[in-house]
């Protein structure tokens, strides 16, 4: 490396990744979210607080409710009910399979998820046999492969995500190399030891809006009307017609995942270069749902590199109901975010099969320290609140007013919906 | 047991369907079928249905065990990601037929639409297969991942397009020959030596359909499997 002459555009990863392909003619891997320096909007919206005329609350003292149901909500004029999600407060785990993350660590995500009264999110894996027990607080998922989708499987989770895209690759299917489908892998994927797990790009069921509510309704029929549905794309630059379509096609939850989302092995290609952030991508869905009138609908559920509780704070006053978060509960548990995920050989025991690394994973450990990130976070949560005056998450959801832009421009601010810091 | 489907809406239909079979029937007869899509949907059961008129698409999705019979042609999607059991058609039926199909078997008499048994797939004891009666739509076994897919071309005008693109296990067997230009990269055409594995299914075919298992069983038959169980192996560096 340190051979090469770099320079501001040939960069020593620049350089070092042509001589990769010039070597092996292939495309180049990597892992977890984007790590190029594009603008990070959170980091541009600052909170608003309560001063003399609207005195702030101290969540110490007052009830402060972070409790949140996801689900189509009636209308005045139905009597029909629709299945809901409850959660402690509002974020769950996103979906990361069995096969891209150990046992180990989905047992400490799902231990914790049942803990903290959130959920957890079974991914494209299928659900291993030890995991059933902790089903009630899992979100199974339906993606195109169809791994380990059958009907006990959908009948188990507390509710059902069709993964039509991921923020990391949006567009790409996913695939599985042999050598990662283990015995224990295969029978949880209902696959042939050894052999590829290839995702299709598309659900080849799914090529229309009428499609994915065939998909949709396929899954309630199956399983009673009784779970809500869940819609997962990546945020790309038409998501607001496409979350129209889907809340129309008859999704209960629609999640949105945007370009900074984690994945356990992607093409670099796509991942550094396609979709967009989630911030933009809330704001607009959101509205577009308003506009249309259809936003009690579905919720809308937001994911994609979520750093800490102020990110998620402020994509409730964008908009979101609740948001999923992935790498940084897997921070949590010993990630380092090396972005070697697709080696198959974490050091930290998480995106591996390795049976000695895996064991570096104690899944009691690190259920207590997702437990605490949980804690941490909602405490801050309902600071936040607090100062805000504010005594429920619920009435800061879609509240744009308490947010303001800092160094952004108008077409930013348009599409946020938010005004700038001093106006 | 009977059930009038006339003016139902699936979700009534499925409801009635499913009460039925938790009350312990066994065989329901539903007559008067016009585009109800789901039937079936995610049923875990070893009871027959019997379906007089055209299903909807999505007929048998998720189903566990179930063998629907259905007297007429079939929209898109039957068998749909199921577990097992058996769907039997008699006519034609369309697009991606059996699409993820773990196990079970689905006889189609007459022609199909296109993708049918796309990402079909096996595990341990579990070896779905479909046979189909004449001929099929482009991108036949698209991502096959196992199991077994029988085309009897009985009408001589099979010409599907792509066939067996992105497969990387199970096999296709085609009555007569097959252009290779119409079989999709990674896929090996040949000529069938035997067709033992297929015979019980062929068997199982014709007395379903009334045909001549004798006159089909010696035809010859081409045999596509893929080349590599590791069709995407050599596309990315590490
Ligand atoms: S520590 Fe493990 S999970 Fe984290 S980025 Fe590195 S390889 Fe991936």
């Amino acid at each position: 490396m340190n051979d090469f002459k770099t320079n501001a555009n040939w960069t020593a990863s620049v350089i070092s990744d042509i001589k990769k392909q010039a070597e092996t003619g292939g495309m180049l891997l990597t892992g977890m979210g984007n790590p190029s320096p594009y603008p990070n909007y959170w980091d541009r919206i600052l909170l608003d607080a309560s001063q003399v005329t609207n005195p702030s609350i101290d969540p110490l003292r007052e009830p402060m409710e972070l409790r949140t149901f996801l689900g189509r909500k009636s209308s005045k004029l139905e009597k029909e009910t629709y299945p809901q999600l409850e959660l402690s407060t509002p974020i769950m785990f996103s979906a990361m399979s069995y096969g891209s993350i150990s046992l180990n660590t989905c047992k400490s995500l799902a231990m914790a998820a049942t803990d903290s009264g959130i959920y957890w999110n079974t991914g494209e894996g299928g659900l291993h046999k030890d995991l059933y027990k902790y089903a009630n607080r899992a979100i199974v998922q339906v993606a195109s492969g169809r791994f380990g989708v059958h009907e006990e499987y959908l009948r188990a989770g507390a509710a059902i995500e069709i993964k039509v895209g991921q923020g990391a690759k949006p567009g790409i299917g996913g695939h599985l190399p042999g050598e990662k489908v283990s015995k224990e892998i295969s029978e949880t994927r209902m696959i042939p030891e050894g052999t590829d797990a290839i995702s299709p790009a598309p659900h080849h069921d799914i090529y229309s809006i009428e499609d994915l509510r065939q998909l949709i309704y396929a899954l309630k029929e199956a399983t009673d009307y009784e779970k809500p549905v869940i819609v997962k794309i990546a945020a790309v630059h038409n998501s607001a017609a496409i979350a129209s379509g889907m809340v129309r096609a008859g999704a209960d939850i629609i999640a949105l995942d945007g370009f900074r989302g984690g994945t356990g092995a992607t093409p670099m290609i796509v991942r550094n270069h396609t979709g967009i952030p989630i911030e933009l991508a809330l704001a607009s869905v959101d509205q577009r749902l308003r506009d249309e009138g259809i936003r009690n609908d579905a919720s809308v559920v937001v994911a994609g590199g979520f750093r800490s509780s102020a990110d998620i704070i402020k994509a409730i006053a964008l908009g979101a109901d609740s948001v999923y978060i992935a790498s940084s509960a897997l921070i949590a548990v010993g990630c380092t975010m090396c972005q070697k995920c697709y080696t198959g050989k974490c050091a930290w025991g998480i995106t591996t099969q390795d049976p000695e690394l895996v064991k570096r994973i104690n899944p009691e450990i690190a259920k207590k320290r997702l437990n605490n990130l949980i804690r941490a976070w909602s405490l801050e949560i309902k600071e936040v609140l607090g100062s805000m005056g504010i005594n429920a998450v619920e009435s800061l959801r879609g509240n744009k007013e308490r947010l303001r832009g800092i160094g952004l421009n108008e077409t930013e601010l348009k599409i946020l919906g938010i005004k700038h810091a001093g106006e | 047991m009977k059930i009038n489907a006339k003016g139902l809406h699936y979700r009534e239909l499925n409801r009635e369907i499913k009460d039925a079979l938790n009350k312990g029937e066994k065989k329901v007869e539903l007559s008067g079928i016009n585009g109800q899509r789901f039937i079936g949907a995610g049923l875990k059961s070893n009871a027959e249905i019997s379906v007089e008129g055209v299903p909807g698409n999505d007929l048998g999705v998720f189903m566990n065990g179930l063998t629907i019979r259905v007297n007429n042609n079939c929209q898109d999607g039957a068998g749909n990601t199921m577990n097992s059991g058996k769907i039997t058609i008699h006519g034609d039926a369309g697009d991606v037929i059996g699409y993820a199909m773990r196990n079970g078997k689905i006889l189609v008499k007459g022609n199909v639409g296109y993708r049918v048994g796309i990402h079909m797939k096996e595990y341990k004891e579990n070896r779905p297969a479909i046979v189909i009666g004449g001929s099929a739509g482009d991108f036949l076994g698209e991502y096959m991942a196992g199991g077994i897919i029988v085309v009897l071309n009985l009408n001589n005008d099979f010409d599907s397009d792509y066939i067996g693109t992105g497969m990387h296990a199970g096999t296709i067997y085609i009555r007569g020959k097959v252009d290779e230009r119409k079989v999709g990269e990674g896929v090996e055409t040949k000529k069938a030596g035997n067709i033992k594995e297929i015979l019980p299914l062929l068997k199982e075919f014709c007395e379903e359909f009334g045909l001549d298992f004798e006159k089909i069983s010696n035809s010859e038959f081409t045999m596509l499997s893929a080349k590599s169980t590791r069709p995407y192996g050599e596309l990315y560096c590490y």
